[in-house]
């Protein structure tokens, strides 16, 4: 029994690894064509039928580039600086509920890697510690631009996770627990919680854009102030591993909204398959890959249609505007599960 | 007064109600969009597989004709090189022996007859000179090159193969010129 829960954790271990890194290279594919389609263009289509296997030619070609370290940079950092920003981005995708137990081979198979019962605790702390893989390059490059890019994250990141955070405990409130799994089966069918959290759902989604360093908050990599942030020394596989952990943050956190918000692998209508276990699972990852795919889209179409905001505004919306409302919201919510569970 | 466009609008700099203090609705306005844009009919051309519909007197890469019979009109008379404002050609002319006289339609024949594509503006005086109606521009492309000495056009590239006769009919300067 030990030893077919250790092969069946490995096996999803490795299948969440090839996901999601499939996927980010699939967003990076898909951001391509949807800014073009925004700005009335084809995109990419000469790599294959309708461009298909453009994010394969780009690995190739980041894997062909020259690995160049400025001289100057401190050559451990340099390198340990995407390496933490790839490894946050993917660990966090560990404790994510991915749908309902599978039953196969006469066993319960969970499909999540990690269950532990504070799961959104977890995951919080995992997004902070990515800000730590931009920040040391950034430092590591030995570069003005890279340590303000660098210096823009990590204030960022502390302004967003505040707003972040207080919105995530009005959904803890609601369903009672930290652990994710729990959090999606409170949302049976539709009951899901962005009907009773629309406020926090809305500062979830814009703190979410900032933390995953995504237009109009890509204030980090700026290219036209900052030439690039924190990887304007880095070329090669390094750059691609910084390029590519944003776009496996952003899957992760289009995960993880879908799970606190939009109930996760629930849809209306799945009480219809109780006697079909496996039938049930499918379907629900199905639902959960639609509802991150949307998520996802929503941040890319945000991304092509608003410019960048400025420094200071940036603050003023983080501190100003999204923590006070994020703490009303709090309070409101605590009462009205005060006087829901009649605990006056 | 009436704008030239109807499209003026007044700017004000007075200070914004809630709504708008929210952005949301001006930031999902603006989503919509962009949201219209994707659904949009593209206007790309993809070029090499599909190309523009030309005109018919499109002044493009030039062709050295020959006549019914299939000799080279040219008679390298030089008065394309004069007419030519980029001084894009050069020839050299020679006699035409007894039996090149299927060859060559004049008895005075042009040797060599180059065009530098990168000097030549495209503008037809050429053609507009030729008295022979040797050399039309037609609505093919120059392609691109890597290197400058390629785009030297000589005659291999110019005269018009026999068994690919180019259709310059329907050009301004087709010139039956009956009272040459």
């Amino acid at each position: 029994m030990e030893t077919f829960y250790w092969i069946d954790k490995l096996v999803l271990v490795v299948l969440l690894f090839v996901i999601s890194l499939g996927i980010a290279a699939y967003q990076t594919y898909f951001e391509r064509k949807l800014a073009a389609w925004i700005q009335d263009r084809v995109g990419p289509d000469r790599a294959g039928p309708f461009g298909i296997l453009q994010p394969i030619a780009d690995g190739v070609k980041m894997f062909m580039k020259e690995d160049f370290t400025p001289s100057n940079a401190d050559r451990w950092l340099f390198i340990l600086g995407p390496g933490i920003a790839m490894f946050t981005s993917l660990i966090t995708s560990a404790i994510i509920p991915w749908g309902p137990n599978l039953h196969l081979f006469g066993r319960e198979i969970s499909l999540q890697v990690a269950e532990i019962n504070i799961g959104i605790l977890f995951a919080f702390g995992i997004i902070s510690i990515g800000v730590y893989g931009i920040m040391i390059g950034g430092w590591a490059s030995n570069n003005k631009y890279s340590l303000f890019g660098a210096i823009r994250a990590s204030s960022q990141m502390i302004s967003y996770e505040l707003a972040m955070g207080i919105s995530a405990i009005t959904i803890i409130m609601i369903s009672g627990s930290l652990d994710l799994r729990e959090i999606v089966e409170s949302q049976h069918g539709i009951n899901w919680n962005i009907w009773y959290q629309p406020v926090a759902f809305i500062v979830f989604f814009i703190c979410a854009l900032a933390e995953t360093n995504r237009a109009p908050f890509d204030l980090p990599e700026c290219e036209n102030e900052l030439i690039g942030g924190y990887h304007t020394e880095y070329s090669s596989m390094k750059l691609g591993l910084f390029l590519f952990s944003e776009y496996v943050a952003m899957f992760v956190s289009s995960a993880i909204m879908a799970i606190l918000f939009f109930g996760g692998y629930n849809f209306p209508g799945m009480d219809a398959f109780k006697d079909s276990p496996n039938l049930l699972a499918i379907l629900g990852i199905a639902v959960f890959f639609v509802k991150i795919f949307l998520l996802i889209f929503v941040f890319m179409w945000i991304r092509w249609t608003i410019p960048r905001f400025r420094f200071d505004q940036l603050m003023h919306l983080g501190w100003k505007v999204l923590i006070p409302i994020a703490l009303v919201n709090m309070l409101v919510t605590g009462f009205v599960v005060a006087f829901y569970h009649q605990w006056f | 007064m009436e704008s030239l466009t109807n499209r003026k609008k007044v700017v004000s700099d007075k200070p914004m109600t809630f709504v708008e203090k929210l952005y949301i609705p001006a930031i999902l306005k603006g989503m919509m969009v962009t949201f219209k844009h994707m659904l949009k009919r593209r206007k790309t051309v993809k070029y090499p597989e599909e190309t523009r519909e030309f005109a018919p007197i499109y002044r493009g890469m030039h062709v050295l004709k020959r006549d019914e019979q299939g000799r080279e009109n040219c008679t390298a008379c030089g008065l394309c090189a004069v007419a030519c404002p980029a001084e894009a050609i050069t020839m050299t002319s020679a006699e035409r022996t007894k039996d090149q006289a299927h060859l060559y339609r004049e008895e005075k024949y042009a040797v060599t007859y180059e065009i530098n594509m990168l000097r030549c503006i495209f503008c037809g005086l050429c053609e507009e000179a030729c008295p022979k109606e040797a050399v039309f521009l037609t609505d093919r492309l120059v392609p691109t090159q890597f290197e400058r000495g390629e785009f030297i056009y000589g005659k291999d590239k110019l005269v018009e193969p026999l068994d690919g006769r180019i259709d310059i009919t329907k050009r301004q300067f087709t010139g039956k010129r009956t009272n040459v």
